[in-house]
């Protein structure tokens, strides 16, 4: 049986399924889907192969789509996915997926969780319950929660990432959270690191590892081996301490991949206008710029903080998408780059799934 | 019975749903809690929680702005429209601007 390599691409005005073969030589662009909604991010189900779009319009409200054929029809459900009469849900920014539950990352800050497929959701009010959320605000990004990590053998622990709150980690199913920021710097206020507040951009878990985390944040990238509990900086030979995506390898814990951008207050493009992806291979010690088959001049652009991923291949494949719409790939771990679609609306999100044809 | 005229992006989502529907209700809410019984879901779509109209979807009874307790009488005519916006970056409306963080993303 042969596979089949998606990458999934949610933007403002719908997602797009981008397929290929296992040789991710040629790509064939469908879309978009979803009806045009707004799509923050699409994700495949694991054990189901179903896909899943989160996103919300702004005449119809927050939703979750399904696919069950890889992206030519699709239904949707919001039935459960609120706070109540207030906070309005705005938004849904991220799906994931940990022991059979389907898992939705809303704006204003929260998680929901499906077991039925999604045709039904239910708030996990523990996180909201933190004594910390009154003071809870927005970043520039809105009060987001935008990365979901499930442990990968304990259906009782999960990690979630809030822009400008923070890291937060559940040990119980989510009855209760505590926060996971010590360590990690808040560069836009004043004093010591506050408890909460860390404007994180970007969650992974690193492969075959659960006690190892890494952040990509708006103040540095970390790394973390005890579970959250402390964050060691690793920024240092990447060219800035901002960025938004990170991707960790399907097998190495030790290898990741961020897109530094030239700075928070400097336009937030890659430096100098030359794109590059940095990859790590000793778990954030050391970093090696790749441009090659990148713009190297007069490439002013973003990338977004779920517009990353790596698919599962041998070597592996990564990808990243552009807020000014390209999509571009590597078929050897970020060695080389090539443009993969070049006019697509500006890129939100990047997910890469491998499934059998 | 009423008629209720949904817009096109709406039954998008709900293919099987009809543009135009006539249907038992006093008022506008309950004719939209007849088409929830058919499709379920619609409801969902054009109401917030509580429920209350989501603010960007516009009612009209016989071309007269209406809410959701607005009756309606044998044979009026229900218009669902999609209010008219655009132009922002990202979302086509306007947010209702909160405290922001400063200097964070």
């Amino acid at each position: 049986m042969g596979e089949s390599v998606l990458l999934l691409v949610g933007t403002p005005k719908g997602s797009f399924i981008v397929e290929g073969g296992p040789e991710r030589d040629g790509w064939d662009v469908r879309g978009p889907s979803c009806e045009g909604w707004p799509i923050h991010d699409i994700a495949v189900q694991p054990e189901t192969g179903a896909l899943f779009a989160g996103g919300g319009s702004p005449w119809y409200g927050a939703t979750v789509f399904r696919s069950d054929d890889r992206g030519k029809t699709w239904n949707q459900s919001s039935e459960g996915l609120t706070y109540g009469e207030e906070p309005k849900l705005k938004t849904v920014w991220n799906v994931g997926f940990a022991h059979g539950s389907i898992y939705a990352g809303v704006e204003p800050a929260g998680l929901f969780r499906s077991d039925d497929g999604g045709s039904t959701w239910s708030h996990v009010s523990g996180l909201r319950d933190h004594p910390s959320r009154p003071e809870w605000q927005p970043g520039n990004g809105g009060l987001i929660l935008h990365s979901i990590v499930g442990h990968p053998t304990d259906p009782a622990k999960m990690w979630v990432g809030i822009s400008a709150v923070g890291t937060f980690a559940t040990e119980d199913g989510g009855k209760t959270w505590d926060t996971r920021n010590k360590g990690v710097r808040a560069g836009f206020v004043p004093g010591p690191a506050p408890e909460f507040g860390q404007c994180v951009h970007k969650l992974v878990m690193a492969s075959d590892r659960p006690e190892r985390l890494y952040q990509q944040n708006h103040c540095g990238v970390y790394r973390s081996e005890d579970e959250g509990r402390t964050w060691q900086e690793i920024t240092a030979g990447l060219p800035s301490e901002f960025g938004f995506p990170m991707v960790a390898h399907p097998r190495d814990p030790d290898t990741i991949w961020t897109i530094p951008l030239n700075g928070a207050e400097q336009g937030r493009y890659v430096p100098d206008g030359s794109a590059a992806v940095w990859r790590s291979k000793d778990a954030g010690s050391s970093w090696v710029r790749s441009g090659g088959g990148l713009p190297d001049e007069n490439a002013y652009i973003g990338v977004l903080r779920e517009a990353m991923a790596v698919d599962s291949l041998r070597p592996a494949g990564v990808y990243f998408g552009t807020s000014t719409g390209q999509l571009y790939g590597s078929r050897d771990e970020g060695d080389s780059w090539s443009l993969i679609a070049g006019n697509l609306p500006p890129v939100w999100s990047v997910e890469a799934a491998v499934l059998p044809d | 019975m009423a008629t209720i005229v949904l817009p096109r992006s709406l039954l998008q989502l709900f293919p099987a749903a009809e543009h135009r529907v006539t249907l038992p209700g006093a008022t506008v809410g309950e004719l939209i809690q007849g088409l929830d019984q058919r499709w379920p879901g619609l409801q969902d779509r054009l109401c917030d929680t509580g429920p209350l109209l989501r603010e960007h979807i516009k009612l009209f009874v016989d071309g007269e702005p209406a809410n959701l307790d607005a009756p309606v009488a044998e044979g009026s005519v229900v218009h669902v429209i999609p209010a008219i916006s655009g132009g922002a970056a990202g979302h086509a409306v306007a947010r209702r601007q909160r405290p922001q963080r400063a200097g964070s993303s």
